[in-house]
């Protein structure tokens, strides 16, 4: 295992994952009667082809961005965190709370009030699994899928019963002041002589999650506490007898993972929508498992499989706006490429692993 | 002769010219998707009616995530659809966005309202075919219990169940009115298992009739009603012959009606509020031969009386929206 060199490990065998997905991707088009090749064409143009499919791509990889980190940040500590969809679901509550209630002045005050308490609420909700772990040794696992439903039912509640304005048919939140609509990434990037399609969701929010994954990296390999998540993750024992303290990690690891989940509601709720809906998540904490696997639990991963699954969500949406694909089949290659990438990676790890290691040999 | 030909010339090349004119119609599903066996794939029947009557083409779209819906409308409108039909209440803010930006194009919203002067909003009248089918429950009844199982808990739903329970307490003032709601996420639409287990839990409390407004959920209850032998009351489209003999009536909201009014109407139809209520015939209840037996004379002469009412204005069935309350049931 040794002998693969890093580029290997991080590049190679995701690519070769990717293209074993697309290839029975197309074939599964092919048994359809559509042609492949046209629409992995569609795909291409439709998601990176023009500034409006970039934003529309962009707009999802900010969702997956922060659940990846999410999950990655857990993953380190050695704790699978699949509570993201729950967590963020949470960050949206607390994202509405800040905007509905507070008449800020301007968007930049309320995004810092969002900002926070999107991950406040989302590590809130993920305190409590982390605590049931750390004192009672409930799994993290059980109780943090547990905790999307009740998150759920929660929002459920919330907006029928509370939140919903009187005699509004559509169980949503009010809008929010028009004071705090973020800017756009085609403002941000009028500002630089840049010209962007207006007619997309992508919003600051990505900045703010490409500044989560340098902090992430900074925290994970740059600080003590990050050195001391790492080594609780690598080995519960050994970091106790180094005299870390195992309930504290659990919490700060979960708690970092929920908040980071939670931030990504200001991208949903605050960005995009602009009032809280019953499904602003959809899906994006679970998906933020595949990209931390697929990213290998590091930010630059992260963030290279986040615009890999955001390239899937808008080529899918191209897919069901020009052809007579189902969307069942455009959510099948999209499982697809999450089987091989995560699921069986083992699968092309191993042969391309022992490829490089004859090669070594024959040299040697 | 020669006059003639020239007629039949100039009516050719208009019929030509106004083919080209003429759009197709198109139709953009929510998120439940096209065979969600309720909501869309009723408004899928209309397309289809109007398709196989006309011989007509139209578009179709099937939205997948909350950022697809500007998305979605905005991009088929750019295709030159029209009208475009939108399906479900969640689209009354992407079609406030959408619509302004296309003023040429016309809009028609099921289930919800949008002011806009190119927007058609058709709203269903769900409180009173709900009220009718409630009265039909409460005297098929024998134990005077009834129950009610609704799909995800929302504003929608709270409609339907709360307009059923006061048809039933028209009937038999006392009798009890079990309401559940399946679920708290979208997976309340399609999860018959838990229907079928809502429907025993309600049967073991005595309830012998069982309305479900659970889209695919349904499908369970019915089931599970067929089983224990007792009635239960369909739902959206008329589902009496699922269960010949056994489900009792269903609650019919003609939404393939809808659809398929504003494709025959075209790129005239008309805009503003449409209100499908029992007068409309966009509401009422389904009588056919597979539940002939189970519909009394009597039944059929109460049902139609206190529809003749509600339709001329002299019985108001309570409408949830304007409070969010019911005087007759709590969820």
């Amino acid at each position: 295992m040794t002998a693969m060199p890093k580029w290997a490990d991080a590049v190679l065998v995701p690519l070769i994952s990717l293209l074993i997905a697309f290839f029975i991707s197309g074939l599964v088009i092919l048994a359809i009667g559509e042609d492949p090749i046209a629409a992995m064409k569609l795909m291409v143009t439709g998601a990176l082809g023009s500034t409006y499919g970039w934003g529309y791509t962009l707009y999802y990889a900010t969702n997956f961005i922060f659940t990846g980190l999410a999950v990655s940040v857990a993953f380190q500590a050695g704790l699978f965190n699949i509570g993201g969809e729950g967590q963020a679901t949470l960050g949206g509550l607390g994202v509405a709370m800040a905007c509905l209630f507070i008449p800020w002045p301007h968007w930049s005050l309320a995004l810092v009030a969002a900002v926070f308490a999107s991950a406040l609420f989302g590590a809130a909700w993920a305190a409590i699994p982390a605590y049931l772990q750390a004192k009672r040794g409930s799994h993290v696992v059980i109780t943090t899928i547990m905790f999307n439903f009740i998150a759920s039912a929660l929002l459920v509640y919330l907006l029928v019963n509370v939140l919903r304005p009187e005699g509004a048919l559509d169980s949503a939140s009010a809008r929010f002041g028009d004071a705090m609509r973020l800017p756009r990434l085609n403002d941000i990037l009028a500002l630089v002589g840049i010209p962007f399609n207006n007619r997309n969701p992508a919003n600051i929010s990505l900045l703010i999650a490409l500044a989560s994954c340098v902090g992430v990296w900074l925290l994970m390999w740059r600080t003590r506490l990050g050195y001391q998540l790492r080594a609780f993750g690598k080995s519960e024992k050994a970091s106790v007898y180094a005299g870390i303290n195992p309930v504290r990690m659990t919490m700060y690891a979960m708690l970092i993972s929920g908040g980071l989940s939670g931030m990504m509601a200001i991208n949903t709720v605050m960005g995009e929508a602009g009032r809280l809906l019953l499904n602003s998540v959809e899906g994006a904490g679970f998906i933020g498992i595949a990209v931390a696997l697929m990213g290998r639990s590091h930010p630059v991963g992260v963030l290279l499989a986040a615009l890999l699954f955001g390239f899937l969500y808008q080529g899918g949406a191209e897919l069901a706006l020009w052809t007579s694909i189902p969307r069942e089949l455009i959510i099948v290659i999209q499982a697809l490429v999450i089987l091989f990438t995560g699921a069986l990676d083992d699968m092309v790890r191993r042969p391309v692993a022992g490829l490089f290691l004859l090669m070594k040999k024959g040299k040697a | 002769m020669s006059l003639m030909k020239h007629f039949a010339a100039a009516t050719a090349s208009i019929a030509l010219t106004a083919g080209a004119a003429v759009a197709d119609p198109a139709l953009i599903f929510d998120l439940g998707g096209k065979f969600d066996k309720s909501f869309n794939e009723s408004a899928y029947e209309g397309a289809q009616r109007w398709a196989k009557e006309t011989g007509g083409s139209y578009k179709e779209l099937e939205m997948q995530s909350e950022a697809q819906r500007e998305q979605f409308v905005r991009r088929m409108a750019e295709t030159g659809a029209n009208p475009i039909v939108v399906m479900s209440f969640s689209n009354i803010e992407t079609l406030n966005t959408v619509a302004p930006d296309f003023p040429d194009t016309k809009f028609v919203l099921i289930d919800g309202v949008v002011d806009q002067p190119n927007v058609r909003s058709v709203m269903f009248a769900e409180h009173e075919g709900s009220y009718l089918v409630g009265m039909l429950a409460a005297m098929a009844s024998k134990s005077d219990t009834v129950g009610f199982i609704g799909g995800m808990d929302i504003p929608l739903i709270r409609q339907f169940g709360c307009g059923y329970a006061q048809g039933v307490k028209a009937v038999t003032p006392d009798a009890t009115v079990i309401a559940n709601m399946t679920g708290n996420t979208g997976a309340a639409w399609n999860d018959p298992v838990k229907g079928g287990e809502l429907a025993k839990s309600q049967i073991s409390q005595g309830a012998d009739v069982i309305f479900a407004a659970a889209g695919g959920t349904g499908m369970g209850v019915l089931q599970a009603a067929a089983d224990a032998d007792i009635l239960s009351i369909g739902v959206d489209s008329n589902q009496n012959h699922l269960h010949p003999g056994k489900v009792l009536t269903s609650m019919l909201k003609r939404v393939d009606n809808a659809v398929y009014a504003a494709f025959k109407a075209g790129e005239a139809v008309e805009t503003g509020h449409v209100n499908m209520d029992l007068a409309a015939e966009g509401v009422g209840y389904a009588l056919d031969e597979n539940n002939e037996a189970l519909i009394t004379e009597e039944m059929k002469a109460a049902v139609d009386a206190a529809a003749a009412k509600i339709a001329s204005g002299e019985l108001a069935v309570h409408d949830y929206y304007t409070d969010n309350t019911c005087p007759a049931v709590s969820f």
